[in-house]
């Protein structure tokens, strides 16, 4: 493998280091005792943690992202079984039109897209809340969703589904005895990689969220005060480290079963 | 299982004949049409996107040709907004910016993720999964504190000034490195890197190792043989990246807030102040939508010249 590699090997441990590198400066200084965030490092502490850790706005705003994610994977990975079960085991007229609308979030600014829901919901007389947050973090879920559920349905035979049928089963005792199981993985990767988009969602809560921050716009308020900083890198590391874990899992649970066929979905 | 409405489907639970009622008439052919079936599976989440994309998108267009005196919305049809956004020259300077930050992101991008998508694709040989993973965990982590370290690194008495004067090779802090254009470019880049690695090598991943082999074999050596037959069928993958980072990018607000400065500023930042400070919808609507066309407009023109470019190669 090294043989004819040596120049591309070096070449992508650098752009590792490029991408990691940056953002490890984080934990790093959520470690260092100055409140300034330059080197030369002054020591080790943990002071920042425990300042983080006993800040009642931080926790209700972890409450309120905690709130919003676990809405909206559950409602995205619903709305994207349904969209991926239809799109892969019946011919839906349109239906290659019908799967680009429903990425079309992913080709829209952010920026756009929660100004014009803030635009309907104002229409609408509606009140800004967690509720029209989960809204619009459900509209740029949905695309991740479905890519995630496509995959795997495409993954396993609908020859078992039919059998299943043909033996005198009905529709939903199949659905939940045959395609549940065989979906799960997809299901349960796509619940942990939506929950993981809308926790770390910005702009469209910053929109949508009325009163009611959710962590990162609780992050964005911290960044305009320099005596604040450190206790930010310190819930940003915890925030980094929980991300990593939660994707490793998901992307594990979802390349069981897909042998060789797997691949990542981000960009698909 | 069989296609079209109307055909018999035995695979289907069969419905009790004889109760020839409507009701039971059209449950028959829904239950033996697949697409009637499709699309009723579809329509939650069709329902979702009309509710949530399309009227919001459709108000938006609305509101453009609306205009606010006051507090006071003015419905009735005008150009003023699109006219006040591509007239005064402080909106069009930054457009042709938004434009020019994101051109540049998308080229280093895509340029930095090629080599690094085609060694995953060619070199590797076990650890392939391994390698994509570590390279899209960075995608799923929080954007924000991507951002915002760049944010420290580069300020003023940040992280590359105090490690510089630390060690004695400068005496005072490099003032350049934060708050400009060349500040949004290095943190988008960094930002976005792992969306152009993916569809350079899903690309890359599907070209056919035969056709390498017979390039050789006619005598080609690696570089023509890259130039000729891997460069030019790996195209879809660079466009489609190129798009990928491209659009989002024009219309980032996060990176130009924070390490832009005065002279960063995009044209996100200015349609969030007509939604927030100013409170001028209308304003606000046509500037999303004129930035829309634009970038709609760019990347079709991009598209066009790349594909030409890539027939002319072959």
């Amino acid at each position: 493998m090294r043989k004819r590699s040596g120049g591309l090997f070096v070449y992508a441990v650098l752009y590792l280091a490029f991408l990691y590198i940056p953002v490890l400066f984080l934990p790093l200084f959520s470690f260092n005792r100055s409140v300034f965030i330059a080197f030369p490092l002054t020591g080790f502490t943990t002071q920042w943690y425990a300042q983080m850790l006993g800040d009642d706005e931080m926790l209700r705003a972890l409450v309120n992202s905690l709130e919003v994610g676990a809405v909206t994977s559950l409602f995205s990975t619903l709305l994207g079984t349904l969209a991926a079960k239809a799109l892969t085991r019946y011919r839906v007229p349109g239906g290659g039109a019908l799967l680009a609308f429903t990425s079309l979030p992913l080709f829209i600014p952010d920026i756009v897209l929660g100004i014009s829901l803030l635009i309907l919901l104002n229409g609408l007389q509606l009140p800004l809340s967690l509720l029209t947050v989960i809204a619009g973090h459900s509209l740029i879920c949905v695309p991740f969703a479905i890519t995630v559920l496509m995959s795997r349905f495409e993954g396993f035979d609908k020859s078992l589904e039919e059998a299943s049928l043909d033996l005198g089963e009905n529709g939903w005792m199949t659905f939940w005895r045959v395609t549940f199981p065989l979906a799960l993985p997809g299901i349960v990767s796509s619940l942990l990689l939506t929950f993981i988009v809308s926790f770390d969602e910005f702009l469209i809560a910053y929109f949508l969220a009325g009163n009611d921050a959710t962590l990162p716009i609780y992050i964005w308020g911290q960044l305009r005060f320099p005596y604040k900083l450190p206790a930010v890198l310190a819930l940003g590391a915890l925030i980094l480290v929980a991300s990593t874990a939660f994707v490793i899992f998901a992307e594990w649970i979802r390349s069981r079963g897909l042998g060789e066929k797997r691949h990542l979905m981000v960009g698909a | 299982m069989l296609e079209g409405s109307g055909e018999p489907d035995d695979s289907m639970a069969a419905i009790p004949m004889g109760q020839g009622g409507v009701l039971a008439r059209i449950a028959r052919v829904y239950r033996r049409s697949e697409a009637a079936r499709g699309l009723a599976l579809l329509s939650p989440t069709m329902l979702v996107m009309l509710g949530a994309l399309a009227a919001p998108l459709a108000l938006l267009a609305l509101y453009s040709f609306w205009s606010q005196d006051g507090y006071v919305l003015d419905t009735q049809f005008t150009l003023a907004q699109y006219g006040t956004s591509l007239g005064r020259a402080t909106y069009r300077a930054l457009f042709y910016r938004s434009i020019e930050i994101s051109s540049l992101v998308t080229l280093i991008t895509v340029l930095l993720a090629y080599p690094m998508a085609y060694f995953v694709a060619f070199r590797v040989r076990e650890s392939k999964f391994l390698w994509l993973v570590l390279l899209t965990i960075p995608f799923w982590t929080s954007y924000l504190l991507r951002v915002f370290a760049w944010k420290l690194i580069l300020g003023y008495n940040g992280v590359i000034n105090s490690g510089l004067m630390h060690l004695g090779l400068i005496h005072e802090p490099l003032g350049f490195l934060l708050y400009n254009p060349t500040a949004v470019v290095v943190t988008l880049a960094h930002a976005w890197a792992p969306f152009a690695i993916l569809p350079i090598y899903v690309s890359l991943e599907k070209i056919d190792c035969s056709l390498l082999e017979a390039a050789a074999d006619l005598g080609d050596g690696p570089l023509r043989r890259f130039l000729r037959v891997t460069l030019p069928l790996s195209m879809p993958g660079v466009i489609a990246a190129a798009v990928v980072i491209f659009v989002p990018t024009t219309g980032d607000y996060v990176t130009p807030s924070l390490v832009g400065g005065s002279d960063g500023v995009m044209i996100a930042n200015i349609i969030e102040v007509q939604f927030d400070k100013v409170g001028n919808w209308p304003l606000g609507a046509a500037l999303a939508m004129a930035s829309m066309a634009a970038v709609g407009v760019a990347t079709l023109l991009f598209v066009a010249a790349m594909r030409a470019a890539t027939a002319r190669i072959r």
